[in-house]
C-alpha cells in the first residue's frame, strides 16, 4: 500500500518545493519507488527545482481530464532511479483538480509506487486542500518566524478537520514538523525562535531542522535537489529527515555555533 | 560583526522571546475559534444590536460560545448587564 505524504505549510516561500524535491529524491535513493506531484496549478515550479522543466509534455490536469495517460505524463528523473515527477498544469483553472479526479490518479499511482509526495501550493485554498485531503502523513514546513508558525498552526487545524482521514473518522494524519532556514547563531543571540520555542507552540514531533544554507539557492539555481549536495549541511540535514521519516533514529545535527577566530570576529564575516 | 561592534554591548533585545509570547497568545485564541461555524461572529453582532435596544452595553459584554458534545451542540450566551439599568 502506497503512503501518501503531503508537504504543506500555509505560508509561501518557506521551502515546500525544496523539501518535496529533497524528500522524494532521498526516498528514491533508498530504493523506494517514489512519485512527487506538483499541486500548484498555474504556478508550477517543482519541474524547475527538479530540472525537468523542458521535458514536460502532459500534466496532472491532462491526466485527470483523460487527455493523457498517467504514464505519458510521468517524467522519469534522470539522476535517481525509482523517481518520477508529475508536473502541475501551468494554464488551467485550479478548480480542474476535482476530488474524484485526484483520487482516481492517486489510486492509480498507488499501484506502481511506494511513496506519493504531494507538493502543496501556499495558502488554504482549493489546491492546498486537494493536496492534503488524501494524505496519510503531513510534513509541515515552518520557518522560525511568527507568520510562518501561525500559518502552520492553521494548516494543522485543517489537517485535523478537513482531511479524508478526519472526515471518515480514521486514524488522524500523522504530523511532522520540519524547521527550515534555521540559524543557530541568531537563536543564540535571542533573535530567532529556537526549536524548543516552535515545539512549545505547535507541539508536533520534529522530523528535522534544516540550517540556513547557501547550498539551497545554489541547488535550485542548477536544478539539483539539495539533498544530492552531500557536502552541504542542508543536504545532510534533509538526509537525516528522510531517515527519520522511515523510522530511523538520528541525532539532530548542525545546531552548534561555529567558533569564530579572533580575526573573523574583529574584521567581520 | 566588525571591529567596532566588538566593543559594543553584544546583547540586543531578545526579540525571540517577544515573538514566542505573541505567538502563544494568538495561536491559543485562534485554536479556540477553530471549527466554529462562520455565522457565529454575525450572530454575536446581531444579538448585541437587539440587546442594545433595551440596555446600553459594550461589545465585550456579550459572549457567544458553541460547545459540541457527542449528540448535540450547546450555544452558550453570556450577557453581562450593567448595575444600573
Amino acid at each position: 500500500m502506497a503512503k501518501i505524504i503531503v508537504v504543506t505549510s500555509g505560508k509561501g516561500g518557506v521551502g515546500k518545493t525544496t523539501t518535496s524535491a529533497s524528500i522524494s529524491t532521498g526516498l528514491a535513493k533508498r530504493g523506494l519507488r517514489t512519485v512527487v506531484i506538483d499541486f500548484d496549478v498555474g504556478l508550477r515550479n517543482l519541474d524547475l527545482i527538479m530540472n525537468c522543466e523542458r521535458r514536460v509534455v502532459y500534466d496532472f490536469v491532462n491526466v485527470i481530464q483523460g487527455e493523457a495517460t498517467l504514464n505519458q505524463a510521468l517524467i522519469r528523473d534522470k539522476r535517481v532511479e525509482n523517481l518520477y515527477i508529475l508536473p502541475a498544469s501551468q494554464t488551467r483553472d485550479k478548480e480542474a483538480l476535482t476530488k474524484e479526479g485526484v483520487e482516481k490518479v492517486l489510486n492509480q499511482l498507488a499501484e506502481q509506487f511506494d511513496y506519493i509526495i504531494c507538493d502543496s501550493p501556499a495558502g488554504i485554498e482549493h489546491g492546498a486542500l486537494m493536496a492534503l485531503y488524501f494524505a496519510d502523513e503531513a510534513v509541515v514546513v515552518t520557518n522560525p518566524e511568527v507568520s510562518s508558525v501561525r500559518d502552520s498552526d492553521r494548516i494543522l487545524g485543517i489537517l485535523q478537520s478537513k482531511s479524508r482521514r478526519s472526515e471518515l473518522g480514521l486514524d488522524p494524519v500523522k504530523e511532522h514538523l520540519l524547521l527550515t532556514r534555521y540559524n543557530p547563531e541568531r537563536v543564540e543571540r535571542g533573535e530567532m525562535l529556537s526549536i524548543e520555542d516552535v515545539n512549545d507552540i505547535l507541539s508536533i514531533p520534529l522530523l528535522g531542522c534544516i540550517p540556513e544554507s547557501m547550498a539551497v539557492l545554489n541547488a535550485s539555481n542548477s536544478g539539483v535537489p539539495v539533498i544530492l549536495d552531500e557536502e552541504s549541511t542542508a543536504g545532510q540535514a534533509y538526509d537525516d529527515a528522510v531517515a527519520r521519516l522511515l523510522g530511523e533514529e538520528r541525532e539532530l545535527r548542525f545546531l552548534d555555533l561555529q567558533k569564530k577566530g579572533i580575526f573573523k570576529r574583529m574584521f567581520g564575516g | 560583526m566588525s571591529f567596532f561592534d566588538y566593543f559594543r554591548n553584544k546583547k540586543g533585545p531578545n526579540t525571540a522571546s517577544i515573538a514566542k509570547e505573541r505567538l502563544q497568545i494568538i495561536v491559543a485564541h485562534e485554536r479556540n475559534t477553530r471549527g466554529q461555524p462562520d455565522y457565529l461572529p454575525q450572530l454575536q453582532q446581531e444579538l448585541l444590536d437587539v440587546i442594545r435596544k433595551y440596555v446600553a452595553i459594550q461589545d465585550d459584554q456579550v459572549q457567544v460560545q458553541l460547545d459540541k458534545n457527542d449528540s448535540c451542540s450547546v450555544l452558550e450566551l453570556n450577557v453581562t448587564l450593567p448595575d444600573k439599568v
